[in-house]
């Protein structure tokens, strides 16, 4: 048996037994050394930082525990006045939205036709979306309206999306846009 | 004497000054909104495997089914129509009218003086129960008394736990609990595991082939933190505190229903006096225990052995004192 | 609320223990109806009846807040002449031109107090102008001035008091009973709780999601809610409220600072062709200097965020590059450009974070119109639905897209998580909180900040060189932010140009801390005016997090909210007119004689010095212009508005219409819908004949959709997690017993549930949760369906999507699609799959004689006999 191996004679469970009066030897008398070393897995977090809940709008706090970069632990933080430490289930699963293996983090590409996807190197895929980007932008660019009105825009771009991601994020997204003169910019809030 | 059963209070007390006072669920069922938050804090902070075979069980909203190896609490939805509603207002009733120590004091007959409506609430025709059910914790624990390696143990927080380390996984506690929450997490019991080993999401199965059951987040509590599921709970349906703090609560609340006309509330494991010695988990329910897969009258199979084993005593005795008259009266002949 | 905002309910558990009641009105019995006091089932889309009933109850038997109405809303205002109600003209407004399908809101104006003159909107005097719902933010309509005439007595029979009484009259308790199917003895139940809980000592709260906002007349069910809250005086006041509880983690933020076509940031509209060619027209349009309140000051919004956005090209001489922005020519929804799509009209399109081949209405036409790009860029976590659609997608299996031939290049790009990034959400009660960053992104993952600067970077620089005017907004679009070593842009340095600061004066560089510093001169830049003070004293306001327990129930010290810290608006309605608390209960933000100013447990929402007993001067325009008892700050006339004279494209006051699809005919007018709501007659969006016409009996069913607690919308932040699929693994519908019974139905068996547009499969759970209802004389059963799974094969459960079910109307003020009242026909068992899916839609269709313009024809009511009508009894 394994665990006999790492108990040393002064260990042995009868003796603990008799020394610590657990007379049944169900309590104190059989613990093991790691039960006895027994701490919190988030103990081993180098960090943890305060962050909010990122699905519905009540805004639940969070806790959000790290270790070497990675994320090892989600709950609720209890000084959230709105949410006092508790989570719904897709709160409390939120360590598997960002350990989860269903998650894809690798830029994938589908050329025209093809059958497969196939890999792509990020400053290859963001020159290809830009050069796209424009000449899309090119293509249904409109100056003016019938009678002569300014229109400034294109109608070659559109874009969906906007209640999942930041404040900051959002206003790059209506700022790049607007000044591209895409005007099809939309997202949950209307759906 | 060596005591046969463990006395829980020795056991705990024996951890020295790591020793605390018993600590224990109370989960209050009338506000338990179903929402599963326990389920999944609770395999996020123990890293339980998914273990259902991802169709629908047939069972209201229910899709886990029991408490077992991977899933250590587990929400129950009960549908109930108007006639089941009363039988079960009555049944409640009953328990008070005899007196029954687990529901707490019969309802006063002077109104409450903080404005709440005591008017009984309109959901006659038909009601949805949900209670988020867990190991119990039980003062008198089957699974602990006949653990052959030590594995199962008291814990300084009066609870009880599987050391992974030491079970060897010879499933005794299996038939030793009277609740059928503690089993072996192997292959057969992770359903379809073959099938996701070839999925993208199989995932790492820790422990395996060891006894599983909620450690009532015994690696929480030694840090001062509350157990993931009481934590997590939205409503604060599962609570956690003080044994003694807990019982008295629930003892409150059932009185505080009992007395807006909710006589179907009823306590569970709050009496010290049942088969297992009461819980560590104490429930309020809405209706029979039964009818959440709870057994009515849990005993602790243990719970019979000092009497067994006096009875076997007293008939060594006796029949030593057969021989030894044998004897004389042999010697009489 | 229990259902899909668990933690918020916790509020709603508390106050039920201190004796709150709690009514869940809903068609279906969900989990928050298992802890409320009472469910009351309704048939879906028959909201209106049922609230406008309540304002009758309310009205006809005196139970209004008397000093509250009076002093606080419009209900003395009288209104034009001209205005003719809906009860008189069979369901329309006047005003309605058959045309266009649209309002002219001339008639609905208010009398001014000089003259016989309308106060309309500026901008619209010319004949022939339409409500447009697409220039209006949230402040919106806006009135000429604000020297209106009154009856203060209430008698007048033109004021909106009387209006409303006469509206209503017909919307009765018997009405309820015969449109909603809810009985006399539960709107009893409704309508006394109600009402004993409203007044000086209590308030009453409505809590609502997107049951009442996907409808045809969504915007109007809100409406509906927000007259009876201001006639029970339940608006501005602690505990009361109508509380909006919304989805998505900042989906309040992504309208403040929004990604729609027709706003920019802090609710200013997006200009309009002709309309807008000058700054002056478009800030004159949104608010005109003579009316009450905070939107007499739009110019300086709009020039501090042209300033924040093209920096030192914004000039005075330019109209600070007014030019620059792109003008709308009517609407570009999200389902406009979807038949632009399908036109192959668009080339590219970008999907942030959102699974609309699952999550948006008609999934087919989602799907197919992807299809048409030349390009996709899919940004999210799991290889979703809507990015795998070419090869795993049910028209792939179908038939009806073979892979080899769609063109559309994908690009999938994976997003960092909220745990990966820094930045704000603003969650539901316009709680602004900041999210620190715990780790690094993995791999190839980015967020939307790297990726968009990025890509807004490379743009810049390919057009570097360029001398084209197009380019120019692109070439002085300030875009330098600092970024960290992996790339990412310092996303605290984007939220300071959000809250704004001095451009130019001795303050030059440091961050405003109130949007009433804004100057239209230029002298300050801030990219959105209601925001401004997020970082007030140059602190991220947003990252506060004094814990609450710490704190007063307000918690103003945890995080911030918008408008500068406010956490209940229009909170000046919580005193009485002259000031003081109108209960000690109730006491929240109250008027201190001695200090001459507003003060409270909150921020005052009004001009703090202002005293209770000043007059209104119709002179002065703006803030100045309020009256002491004007709580409404943001309305041109400082008050709740019963009547909105304008800003509603479909009517002043809200009037019930059967849903576009809809098995009964309307109990109330002749006009059957909605008739301004927004239709897509084509063929890929064909509508079930509804009661009043041949073939509605093919789909004699009602089907709702909606959310679990397990879940997540279309499901890509929840179907790809192992412990939420295991929680609800399967699609289903949930049904009656008696219908059950009826169509052949097993419990936990399959069912196959049929529209016009799609039919798709599911698992059935027979339940009393869902009861069939008697209206109209007829047993009305309706089929529930969650609405997360989708066809695909990369997510942990996968099941048909009930969006593939719903048809495109939208309503008109806001252009969403109605997705929660549609008609069905339900088979027992699985259904057929690739072209035998096709054959069994279309027979059904065939059964019922669906052309394109089944359910589209808008005007059900004779035109002529109805302005006939008008001659008559005008």
């Amino acid at each position: 048996m394994p665990f006999m191996a790492r108990i040393t004679p002064l260990e042995w469970p009868v003796l603990r037994q008799l020394r610590s009066r657990d007379s049944t030897g169900r309590g104190a008398a059989v613990t093991s050394k790691k039960t006895r070393a027994t701490k919190p897995r988030t103990d081993d977090a180098d960090k943890v930082v305060q962050s909010i809940c990122p699905y519905c709008a009540v805004g639940c706090g969070q806790k959000v525990y790290a270790k070497d970069d990675r994320v090892i632990h989600i709950e609720g933080d209890p000084d959230s006045p709105i949410s006092r430490g508790r989570l719904c289930p897709k709160g409390a699963a939120s360590e598997q939205l960002v350990n989860s293996a269903g998650r894809q983090t690798k830029i994938l590409y589908r050329a025209p036709h093809s059958r497969e996807w196939e890999a792509l190197d990020k400053d290859r895929a963001l020159d290809m979306i830009a050069d796209r980007f424009l000449e899309a932008r090119r293509r249904y660019w409109q100056d003016e309206d019938e009678h002569g009105n300014p229109l400034n825009r294109t109608l070659g771009v559109a874009s969906l999306g906007g209640a999942t991601i930041d404040n900051e994020e959002n206003y790059l997204i209506k700022k790049l846009f607007t000044a591209a003169g895409a005007v099809q910019i939309e997202n949950q809030a209307r759906i | 004497m060596v005591s046969l059963t463990e006395d829980p209070r020795r056991s705990s007390e024996a951890h020295g000054h790591r020793a605390q006072a018993r600590k224990s669920f109370f989960t209050d069922t009338s506000i338990c909104i179903g929402c599963k938050a326990c389920e999944v804090a609770c395999k996020e902070w123990n890293r339980n495997p998914q273990d259902g075979d991802l169709e629908l069980l047939e069972s209201s909203y229910d899709n886990t089914g029991a408490l077992g190896a991977n899933t250590w609490r587990h929400v129950a939805f009960v549908e109930q129509d108007q006639e089941r509603i009363e039988t079960a207002r009555e049944s409640g009733r009953q328990l008070v009218d005899l007196g029954m120590p687990s529901v707490g004091p019969p309802p006063s007959s002077s109104a409450n003086g903080n404005g709440t409506d005591t008017k009984l609430p309109d959901t006659n025709e038909f009601r949805w129960l949900m209670s988020s059910d867990v190991c119990k914790h039980c003062t008198h624990a089957g699974c602990l008394d006949v653990c052959p390696t030590g594995a199962l143990y008291r814990t300084e927080f009066g609870t009880v736990k599987v050391q992974e380390d030491i079970c060897n996984g010879c499933g005794t506690c299996v038939g030793g609990c009277p609740f059928g929450v503690i089993e072996r997490r192997d292959e057969g019991i992770i359903r379809a595991k073959t099938e996701r080993n070839q999925s993208k999401y199989a995932q790492e199965i820790p422990n395996e082939g060891t006894a599983n059951k909620c450690t009532f987040c015994h690696d929480r509590l030694v840090d001062g933190q509350t157990p993931a599921c009481a934590q997590t709970c939205p409503t604060t349906s599962i609570k956690f505190g003080e044994h003694t703090d807990m019982v008295s609560q629930a003892r409150e609340r059932v009185a505080q229903l009992h007395q807006q006309g909710m006589t179907e509330a009823r306590l569970y494991g709050a009496n010290p006096n049942d088969g297992v010695g009461g819980t560590g988990s104490v429930f309020l329910l809405l209706d029979e225990p039964e009818v959440y897969g709870l057994p009515p009258d849990p005993r602790v199979p243990t719970k019979d052995l000092p009497r067994m084993y006096k009875q076997t005593a007293m008939a060594a005795v006796g029949m030593l004192a057969a021989v030894g008259a044998s004897f004389v009266l042999g010697g009489r002949r | 609320m229990a259902e899909c905002h668990p933690v918020g309910f916790q509020w709603v558990t508390e106050a039920k223990k201190r004796g709150a009641r709690i009514i869940h009105v809903d068609p279906r019995f969900t989990r928050t109806s298992a802890v409320a006091d009472k469910h009351i089932a309704l048939r879906a889309g028959s909201d209106i009846v049922l609230l406008g009933a309540l304002v009758n109850y309310v009205l006809s038997n005196d139970l209004y807040f008397k000093e509250y109405v009076r002093h606080y809303t419009n209900a003395a205002t009288i209104v034009s002449e001209d205005y003719r109600d809906a009860e008189d003209l069979d369901g329309l407004f006047s005003g309605y031109n058959p045309e266009d399908a649209s309002y002219d809101p001339t008639s609905w104006s208010y009398h001014s107090r000089s003259g016989q003159e309308k106060v309309e909107e500026p901008g619209t005097e010319a004949e022939g102008e339409y409500a447009e719902p697409e220039e209006y933010g949230a402040g919106g309509p806006s009135l000429k001035h604000a020297d209106l005439a009154h009856d203060d007595t209430l008698e007048d029979p033109n004021c909106v008091f009387q209006l409303l009484k006469r509206h209503y009259a017909r919307y009765t308790p018997e009405m309820v009973e015969e449109a909603c199917g809810i009985s006399a003895e539960d709107f009893a139940y409704l309508a006394e709780s109600m009402t004993q809980n409203s007044g000086r000592d209590r308030t009453t709260a409505f809590c609502y999601a997107v049951g009442w906002t996907q409808h045809a007349q969504g915007a109007q069910f809100i409406r509906t809610a927000a007259i009876l809250q201001l006639l029970l005086g339940n608006m501005g006041r602690p505990g009361g409220g109508i509380i909006a509880l919304r989805g998505h983690a900042t989906i309040q933020g992504c309208t403040d600072i929004p990604t729609l076509f027709n706003l920019l940031p802090g609710y200013l509209p997006m200009p309009e062709a002709g309309e807008h060619n000058t700054l002056q027209d478009y800030t004159g349009a949104i608010g005109s200097r003579l009316q009450k309140g905070f939107w007499a000051n739009a110019d300086a919004y709009t020039v501090s965020l042209l300033k924040a956005w093209f920096g030192d090209a914004a000039q005075e001489d330019n109209d600070y590059a007014f030019g620059y922005l792109p003008r709308l020519t009517g609407a570009h929804g999200t389902y406009q450009t979807l038949e632009r799509m399908l036109r192959d009209e668009v080339d590219g399109y970008f999907l942030v974070g959102q699974n609309p081949a699952v999550g948006s209405a008609n999934g087919k036409m989602q799907r197919l119109a992807m299809s048409h790009l030349k390009w996709l860029v899919v940004r999210d976590f799991s290889l979703i639905e809507s990015a795998t659609w070419w090869k795993d997608g049910p028209e792939i299996e179908s038939g009806e897209l073979r892979t080899e031939d769609i063109e559309t290049e994908v690009f999938f790009m994976p997003a960092a998580n909220h745990t990966e990034k820094a930045g704000s959400f603003t969650q539901t009660q316009r709680l602004v909180q900041w999210r620190h960053q715990a780790v690094n992104p993995p791999d190839d993952a980015q967020s939307e900040l790297e990726f968009f600067h990025e890509l807004g970077k490379r743009i810049r620089a390919r057009l570097a060189d360029s001398d084209d005017p197009r380019d120019r907004p692109l070439q002085a679009l300030t875009w330098d932010y600092p970024t960290d070593e992996h790339g990412e842009p310092d996303a605290e340095a984007v939220l300071k140009e959000i809250n704004g600061s001095y451009v130019s004066g001795p303050d030059q560089g440091k961050p405003l801390s109130a949007f009433t510093q804004m100057r239209a001169d230029g002298s300050t830049a801030g990219g959105c005016w209601i925001y401004t003070g997020i970082f007030a004293d140059g602190v991220n306001q947003a990252a506060r997090r004094k814990p609450g327990q710490e704190q007063d129930e307000t918690a103003a010290e945890w995080a911030w909210a918008w408008p500068a810290n406010r956490r209940i608006l229009y909170n000046r309605a919580s005193a009485d007119p002259e000031g003081k608390p109108w209960s000690d209960r109730k006491k929240y933000i109250w008027w201190d004689e001695k200090e001459e100013r507003w003060i409270g447990k909150d921020v005052p929402d009004f001009p703090v010095k202002l005293a209770p007993g000043t007059k209104s001067d119709p002179e002065a325009g703006g803030p100045e212009a309020l009256a002491g008892d004007d709580p409404f700050i943001m309305q041109a006339d400082g008050k709740g508005w019963l009547f909105a004279p304008s800003g509603m494209v479909d009517g002043p006051m809200p009037t019930h219409y059967e849903p576009p699809e809809s098995p009964i005919d309307n109990p109330l007018y002749g006009q059957q819908s909605n008739p301004a709501r927004i239709v897509f007659p084509r063929e890929d969006n064909f509508l079930a004949p509804s009661s009043n016409q041949p073939g509605s009996d093919v789909y004699p069913y009602i089907f709702t959709t909606y959310r679990l607690t397990e879940h997540h919308t279309a499901g890509g932040m929840s179907r790809f997690l192992p412990y939420l699929s295991e929680l609800q693994p399967e699609m289903f519908c949930e049904v009656s017993p008696e219908f059950a019974e009826l169509v052949g139905l097993e419990n936990y068996g399959w069912a196959t549930i049929i529209s016009p547009r799609s039919a798709i499969e599911a698992k059935v759970l027979v339940t009393d949760r869902v009861r069939p209802l008697t209206v109209g004389g007829r047993r009305i059963h309706q089929v529930g369906l969650p609405y997360h799974w989708g066809t695909g094969t990369d997510a942990v459960v996968e099941g048909d999507a009930a969006n593939d079910l719903l048809g495109i109307t939208l309503d008109p003020n806001v252009q969403i699609q109605g997705s929660k009242a549609a008609q069905c026909a339900v088979e027992p068992g699985r259904r057929p799959h690739g072209k035998q899916l096709l054959e069994l839609v279309e027979q059904y269709r065939r059964r019922a004689g669906i052309t394109v313009e089944t359910g589209n024809r808008r005007l059900t009511v004779p035109y002529g006999e109805s302005e006939a009508n008008t001659e008559e009894e005008g």
